[in-house]
């Protein structure tokens, strides 16, 4: 596919180096000549020196081919200007990201007026899943599959789980859950899992089950994790904001240390709720004294990520037990994970996350029949969601008598209003829409997986 | 250093060379000449070496800029190492620093010979062949053509291309490193065959097969002893014109293909055809007004043998219809500057690039008026872009660089004992890429007398000149090793 970038910055550069190794034919515009030569020297993308906006430099980068054109430029109206013209020009479909939440919240206008494909606001984006971290705290990360019907969780073992040292095999015979285990991170590498696997101490594994089930089984095995009553906020910016907004009737209550005055009373004033304190969140007593070891979590959204770093240390040092760390720069991550801090979020990553797994959704309606596709592991394991046709080879025969390649698992299949977590004697029909977890990138079709 | 990336593509640019071996052994085969063997001996020990050196696995596949440099210069010294091995087994060429110089003159599409003209009419057809193909490989960039059809390294191999693709600024065509090397050796191939198909009517396949070799890469080993001189006016024009195509900018014609034909007109390749146009009518003047006893020329001769010869010598090919070197000075001269212009950026010819002479042209004018005026702001522009600072620094550095390889190589060519005239226009040519210099190296000349000292100076220029300087440079650079 042929997709233009605008904007250089670090998402328009992530999105180049993931959307060019999905093997998609990439160009990035920049008015920075410094930044195109950065990232053409990098990865294997063209790039065009200019105003991004202008018509003479989209014909330059080839807009009247192009199928997609991404506009990720710090500024908000240049990004819908740049969809505008490419609007008028070619034939592609459009993604802006607009950050301002007064624009944010004309969305759905601006998408259904300027024909853009999707509005991505980084902030509202990353509000969105620290509210899901917050309804579950104990997992990793949590992502809606299937739907939405049933869920992804990932967390990590600690010692008193009483799965620890026991197969899959074995956890499924004695506790009877009706969930399903997919992948097994451990030390850097991912596992998909199947009945012989074992669990350890600080593996992080992913589950797929109802919410309810899923409950249930982290009972069982003695995980302590239901939703938090309430959490600490530090800083009071775009994110805070939405995060009240979605979290205004879930009954967790939001304390948050601002230190500018005006966004305090701005924020009070706005959402009744929460607690607003003014203050510096930097003073050590502060936080003590407005109970940040009582704290069902803890929210670090300070501008410095350094800041926000150091705070979620303390915080978990004070005996707080869940942290999410607002991180901006992504080059990083991967040392930030030895630093213990549960969960990070990247309002720029999860852009790019986004953006990604929309185009990869777009491409494979154009050949192939995936539906949606899930990133589970960076990189490593993705998850696809197919439609099964009339006369699959998949279909009307058990799972355990089909042969199946290495590294695949079935992970959920959607019988109309019905969900299914797959066990070996389930049989697949025509019109089932099923999940698969695999390590092999970029599955086709559903009989790609078998042998 | 990434010295297994590096490795790894040593290995398998020797694959490839042995495949590029095929095509003498076809010829053997269809002439049915003995020296097949050695060809087919030849490939055998690159096949060998490249199997042992792409084995195993590399952990780490990233080429920055300095394994790109590496890579480059490294490739060219080991392809033409290993492509000088036929001429040695064979024993055409007794002295493998002899047989070395020839590959190296036809993989940097010089087209210099040590080889006497009756030596070049008595060689085995499988040799004649190996010699032209030779251009035809090196003219776009052996580097370019694994590229087109290996993926290497991803993204990070920008940093090849833009060390082997000569031209003050390298950059793709469409998005895919791949697809670019694919389009460029497509337009290459197919304006190849065109050439061949224009000249088969005239002159036999081997012939024509050969010369259009030697034409696209804007090399010029001939397969005669008086280069081009005996072919039919009809053949002379057709390679006339296929030179200084092969000497646009390819971009060009993309830009042609792809129907924005206002873009395609860059101010370099403006500037080329006014050169071009006009240094055939001052050559052409000149050879007319002048009283000499050496030639006897129509006006329709002259413009033939000027156009021919401008050709030749811009487009850094190197074929002759005529011994220039008993030409007024004045022509001569001409045809030395032209040696130094060279041809497009981004074209299969050698020289300093037409591009890089309109930005010190530009430069230097800006800095005059920069004097009058000494607040005044003004940035160089091609084509209405402002050409970016690294690069006219690069073009710059280049020349310095340039220079000083010159001058060390005319010192130490100087204790050859030529007379100055050869030993100048020698170092012109073959750092230029060009094939035939004046005196003692004009176009009835060779390469044979020098010592191999001498030999091996001509050797580094060629190679210099090809990779533009600085990957050869680069090699020898005590800093690119450190650890």
């Amino acid at each position: 596919m042929k997709i233009i970038i605008v904007g250089c910055g670090s998402v328009g550069r992530t999105l180049a180096e993931k959307l060019n190794s999905d093997g998609n034919d990439v160009t990035v515009i920049d008015t920075s000549a410094e930044k195109v030569r950065t990232i053409t020297g990098r990865c294997d993308v063209m790039g065009v020196v200019g105003n991004g906006a202008t018509f003479t430099t989209q014909r330059e980068a080839g807009i009247d081919t192009a199928d997609l054109l991404i506009a990720v430029t710090d500024s908000d109206e240049l990004n819908l200007l740049c969809c505008t013209v490419a609007k008028k020009e070619g034939y592609c479909k459009t993604i802006a990201r607009v950050k301002n939440p007064e624009y944010s919240e004309d969305s759905a206008y601006l998408k259904e007026q300027l024909g853009l494909a999707m509005v991505i606001n980084p902030e509202y984006a990353a509000a969105e899943e620290i509210a899901r971290v917050l309804r579950f705290p104990t997992a990793v990360k949590i992502e809606p599959f299937a739907k939405g019907k049933v869920e992804l969780i990932k967390f990590k073992l600690s010692k008193d789980c009483h799965i620890v040292g026991m197969s899959v095999k074995d956890v499924a015979m004695k506790y009877r859950s009706d969930i399903l285990v997919c992948t097994i991170e451990r030390e850097e590498e991912a596992y998909i899992a199947n009945g012989d696997s074992t669990f350890a101490e600080k593996d992080i594994v992913s589950i797929i089950a109802t919410p309810k089930n899923a409950n249930e089984f982290f009972k069982k095995i003695n995980y302590k994790g239901s939703a938090v009553k309430n959490a600490f906020v530090v800083g009071g910016g775009g994110i805070t904001h939405y995060l009240c907004g979605i979290l205004e009737r879930s009954g967790i209550s939001l304390k948050i240390v601002e230190k500018d005055l005006a966004t305090c009373e701005e924020l009070s004033s706005q959402w009744l709720k929460s607690n607003v304190i003014h203050g510096d969140a930097i003073d050590r007593e502060l936080l003590l004294e407005e109970g940040i070891d009582k704290a069902g979590a803890f929210v670090a959204l300070a501008d410095l990520d350094e800041e926000n770093i150091l705070l979620s240390v303390f915080a978990k040092s004070a005996g707080c037990n869940k942290m999410i760390t607002k991180i901006n720069r992504i080059d990083y991550d991967h040392v930030l994970n030895q630093l213990d801090l549960d969960t990070v979020i990247c309002p720029k990553n999860i852009t790019a996350d986004t953006i990604v797994s929309y185009v990869r959704g777009m491409k494979n309606t154009m050949g192939s029949n995936v539906e949606t596709l899930y990133n589970i592991i960076q990189d490593k394991v993705e998850a696809a969601e197919f439609t099964v046709k009339e006369k699959s080879p998949i279909a009307g025969k058990p799972l355990a008598e089909l042969k199946f390649k290495k590294d695949v698992l079935i992970a959920s299949i959607t019988r109309g209003d019905k969900v299914i977590v797959p066990r070996g004697h389930d049989i697949i029909e025509a019109g089932d829409a099923v999940v698969i977890v695999s390590k092999q990138r970029g599955l086709h079709d559903v009989t790609d997986v078998l042998r | 250093m990434n010295f297994q990336v590096i490795k790894r593509t040593l290995g398998w640019l020797l694959i490839f060379e042995a495949i590029f071996f095929l095509v003498p052994m076809l010829t053997a085969l269809v002439y049915g000449e003995l020296e097949g063997i050695d060809f087919l001996l030849s490939a055998l020990i690159c096949l060998s070496a490249g199997f042992l050196l792409t084995r195993g696995k590399t952990k780490n596949n990233a080429v920055y800029a300095k394994e790109g440099f590496v890579i480059v210069a490294l490739s060219w010294i080991v392809m033409s190492l290993f492509g000088a091995l036929p001429f040695w087994f064979s024993g055409v060429v007794p002295s493998y620093v002899d047989a070395l110089f020839e590959t190296v003159s036809g993989f940097t599409t010089t087209g210099a010979s040590i080889l006497y003209g009756n030596e070049i009419e008595g060689m085995p057809k499988c040799l004649l062949m190996w010699r032209s193909f030779t251009h035809w490989v090196g003219g776009m960039g052996v580097l370019v053509f694994i590229l087109a059809f290996l993926p290497l390294s991803g993204g990070q191999n920008i940093n090849i291309m833009r060390a082997e693709s000569p031209g003050p600024e390298v950059s793709k065509l469409v998005p895919k490193i791949r697809q670019t090397a694919g389009i460029l050796y497509l337009i290459y191939a197919v304006m190849t065959v065109l050439m061949f198909v224009m000249l088969v009517f005239d002159m036999p396949v081997f012939d024509a097969l050969t010369t259009a070799f030697a034409t696209a890469g804007t090399g010029g080993f001939a397969i005669k002893g008086d280069s081009f001189a005996s072919y039919s006016t009809y053949s002379q024009i057709v390679v006339t014109v296929f030179m200084i195509l092969f000497s646009v900018n390819f971009a060009s014609y993309y830009l042609v293909l792809r129907g924005r034909f206002k873009e395609s007109l860059t101010e370099e390749v403006r500037a080329f055809f006014i050169i071009v146009i006009a240094a055939i009518s001052l050559i052409t003047l000149n050879l007319c007004l002048t009283d000499s006893a050496a030639y006897e020329y129509t006006t329709g001769e002259a413009i033939k043998h000027s156009a021919f010869s401008v050709a030749s010598v811009m487009s850094t090919t190197g074929f002759a219809t005529a011994n220039f070197d008993i030409w007024p000075v004045f022509s001569k001269t001409v045809l030395v500057i032209l040696m130094f212009v060279g041809a497009c950026a981004g074209s299969t010819g050698g020289g300093m690039k037409v591009s890089r002479m309109l930005i010190w042209g530009k430069g230097v004018t800006n800095d005059m008026k920069r004097m009058l005026h000494p607040k005044q702001v003004k940035k160089i522009t091609m084509d209405k872009r402002v050409v970016g600072h690294e690069v006219v620094r690069g073009a710059n550095t280049y020349l310095v660089a340039y220079f000083m390889i010159y001058i060390a190589s005319m010192l130490l060519i100087a204790l050859d004992c030529q007379d100055l005239v050869t030993n100048f226009t020698s170092v012109a040519t073959t750092i230029n890429n060009v094939g035939p210099g004046l005196g003692a190296v004009g176009p009835n000349g060779n390469f044979a007398g020098f010592t191999a000292l001498s030999k091996l100076v001509y050797i580094f220029d060629m190679l210099a000149g090809r990779l533009e300087v600085f990957p050869m440079l680069l090699l020898f650079a005590p800093n690119t090793w450190k650890k």
